[in-house]
């Protein structure tokens, strides 16, 4: 199961607040966080490698950006 | 591809880039230790069109221009050009009018701050302290879930407005430049004594502003955000940009001979700690809810953000209230109703940050 966050339209830091409470919080071994500007797409990868997750940032198909975070 | 800019080494060298040159510039003609500053200049933008009558704070900075427009085209370069617009614009504007107001009792914004430090301002500590206390505040409504909601992609007209305000405004200079002993030039107003009457050549300006614009936007460089990071994250990344800034500048500083260390009869400043101190508390809880310190709005208008642009027209219409009610201060001190003013944008601010939160 992969848990999605939808982050699209929020500025920082909430993209990364969201993020971050997930993994806090959150069992899932997959979290998805779209987010619409490269910036949100970086920061989001930068917070989530930090925490000793594996990151992917993509395209998304619906629009934005998709960042895959996969907890080690 | 990777982008540079966004690594540790890439947002050093845009600090330390934005640090030598905004020391050059003060060596080029800007004022003493504001080679820039971002809340200052818009305040002389403001001077410039009228908003206020400060006679000694008039003239339109081509830098802010080149802030703007170096953003955009670095945004459409690189892809990144997203109209966006409609996350509680009032509010934005509101905060923008007390960050220039808070801003302008300690006499600068952030950069300003850490430049008045490394041209060797003591005042400017107490500058900072207080950034910092607004900042933290800021995180505080940040974990309680506050949140000024989504915005959406508009047309690219939209992201375009801010970007065509700053062209016209270039197109003031142009067709009303200084003309020397003149105290006014078409519609456009000029200093002839203080710190609106120091200026380096428009190219200079605007080429550096314009260089400046590109590097932040690939950087994403924001000196609240770098504050506000660290005590949210203990992410160091912006960080290490903002410290970067203030080195660069102290050493360039050193070497062109501008360090003077001291508190009394430093320039653009007064001595009373409290509100510097208090000032700032306010313009940094009004950056971190509005979500950038007035360099990274430039930007992020720049960008296509039309939420950043309301919060910048927010700005220099501050610039107009704060000189017109007397609640800037000057080196003497504080203006006749800038404690107010503090208390009453330390309410605003805390108003908007307890009451638009999003329930959980």
């Amino acid at each position: 199961m992969s848990k999605k966050i939808d982050a699209r339209g929020l500025s920082c830091p909430q993209p990364v607040l969201l993020t971050l409470e997930e993994l806090k919080r959150g069992d899932e071994k997959e979290i998805v966080v779209l987010v619409d500007t490269v910036t949100s797409r970086e920061n989001v990868m930068r917070a989530a490698s930090s925490k000793g997750c594996r990151v992917e940032g993509t395209e998304s198909e619906e629009g934005g950006y998709k960042v895959v975070i996969r907890r080690n | 591809m990777k982008n540079f800019f966004a690594t540790r080494w890439g947002i050093i060298s845009v600090g330390a880039f934005i640090g030598v040159f905004a020391a050059l510039l003060q060596k080029w003609g800007n004022p003493g230790n504001m080679g820039i500053c971002v809340a200052c200049f818009e305040r002389d933008i403001a001077g410039a069109v009228g908003l206020h009558r400060a006679a000694v704070v008039q003239y339109l900075r081509p830098e802010i221009i080149g802030f703007v427009i170096g953003a955009l085209i670095a945004a459409y370069l690189f892809k990144e050009f997203r109209p966006r617009a409609g996350s509680a614009p009032i509010v934005r504007f509101v905060l923008g009018v007390f960050a220039m107001i808070g801003a302008l009792v300690f006499l600068g914004c952030p950069w300003q701050a850490v430049l008045r430090l490394a041209g060797g301002d003591g005042n400017a500590i107490f500058g900072i302290l207080g950034l910092i206390g607004g900042v933290w505040i800021g995180t505080l409504f940040f974990k309680g879930g506050y949140n000024l909601g989504p915005t959406r992609s508009t047309y690219a007209s939209v992201g375009w407005l801010l970007p065509l305000v700053m062209a016209g405004f270039l197109a003031f200079r142009l067709i009303f430049p200084p003309i020397n002993e003149q105290a006014q030039n078409g519609i456009l107003f000029y200093s002839l004594k203080g710190p609106g009457s120091m200026f380096a050549p428009l190219s200079v300006s605007l080429g550096i502003g314009a260089v400046i614009g590109f590097l932040a936007q690939r950087s994403r460089f924001c000196t609240m955000g770098a504050i506000r990071d660290f005590i949210l994250f203990k992410q160091v990344h912006l960080l290490s940009g903002f410290v970067s800034l203030v080195i660069a500048a102290f050493i360039t500083n050193w070497i062109v001979g501008q360090f003077h260390p001291g508190f009394t009869g430093q320039p653009v400043a007064h001595t009373m700690s409290i509100w510097n101190f208090g000032g700032m508390v306010v313009a940094g809880l009004a950056f971190a809810l509005a979500g950038g310190c007035p360099g990274r709005q430039l930007f992020m208008a720049g960008e296509g953000d039309g939420d950043a642009a309301v919060f910048v027209l927010g700005m220099i219409v501050g610039a107009g209230f704060s000189h017109n009610f007397g609640l800037a201060s000057s080196p003497a001190g504080v203006g006749p109703h800038g404690i107010a003013a503090v208390i009453v944008g330390l309410a605003v601010c805390l108003f908007i940050g307890f009451t638009m939160r999003k329930k959980a």
